[in-house]
């Protein structure tokens, strides 16, 4: 049976919203060589900035001392980028599908990123372990995208 | 080009906002700061022309979903105008075209809010 290859990648970045620009332009670059268009490229490097703002406003709470772990690893196949912390973690009633209206009554816009991680991405799996290790892993799969 | 600005336009009781780079969890407080400036001055008639605007992420369009509900109770409203493909998207998405008004020109979102004097 043929070996398949994976390329891998980390980057270790200090939990500021000023990084978010440059974390996006290192996923969208490795998206484009790991063979997705533009379009896809640009939704994957989407996907990442919302998961990187919530581990900067929640789990670190803008504590820009902590740092965030990002480790890509793609194939001919599937796309997959994960995001350590070591913060608090968020509650997983965030992952519900936002009420719009609600969210716009209440001038909350949380759980927006989430879901549009969710939109974006084939598939988004937590873990959770407070003070130790959190992880979200965003996985796009490269055959028939855009 | 990097970073993210925004300009104003003043016509009579409209208010033009323009931004452009990228919309973010970085950049949402000059976008947030311009909003809470007319409101301030009661100018309440937005119009926000997205023409060069590169991205936005869901920080960027919780500023939208933050000023809506003050605006339209003082009798305003926040329309958007040319947003570019990619942008558009990132709205369609999380269902903001039911919410928002949204145009193609700067001029019909001027229009409209014309029409309703």
């Amino acid at each position: 049976m043929k070996k398949i290859r994976k390329s891998r990648y980390k980057i270790r970045f200090p939990s500021r919203t000023e990084n978010l620009e440059v974390v996006r332009d290192f996923v969208h670059r490795l998206a484009l060589k790991a063979g997705f268009k533009s379009e896809g490229a640009d939704q994957i490097s989407l996907a990442v900035d919302e998961a990187c703002t919530n581990v900067i406003k929640h789990a670190h709470q803008y504590n820009a001392r902590r740092m965030i772990d990002l480790n890509v690893i793609y194939d001919d196949k599937k796309f997959e980028i994960i995001i350590t912390d070591k913060g608090k973690g968020f509650d997983p009633k965030l992952l519900e599908k936002p009420d719009l209206s609600k969210y716009m009554h209440e001038a909350k816009m949380g759980g927006l990123g989430i879901h549009l991680m969710k939109t974006l991405m084939d598939e988004v799996n937590y873990s959770f372990n407070p003070g130790s290790k959190n992880q979200v892993s965003l996985v796009k799969y490269i055959h028939g995208t855009a | 080009m990097s970073g993210f600005d925004v300009s104003r336009n003043d016509v009579d009781q409209i208010s033009v906002l323009y931004l452009s780079g990228f919309l973010d969890a970085h950049t949402t407080p000059k976008f947030e700061h311009a909003l809470q400036t007319l409101i301030k001055e009661d100018r309440v008639k937005v119009i926000v022309n997205l023409k060069d605007l590169d991205y936005i992420s869901s920080a960027g369009l919780g500023v939208f979903m933050g000023f809506i509900e003050e605006i339209r109770e003082k009798g305003g409203d926040i329309k958007l105008s040319n947003l570019s493909p990619k942008v558009f998207k990132v709205f369609d998405l999380l269902g903001f075209p039911a919410l928002y008004q949204i145009f193609d020109a700067e001029d019909e979102a001027k229009t409209k809010f014309n029409e309703t004097k």
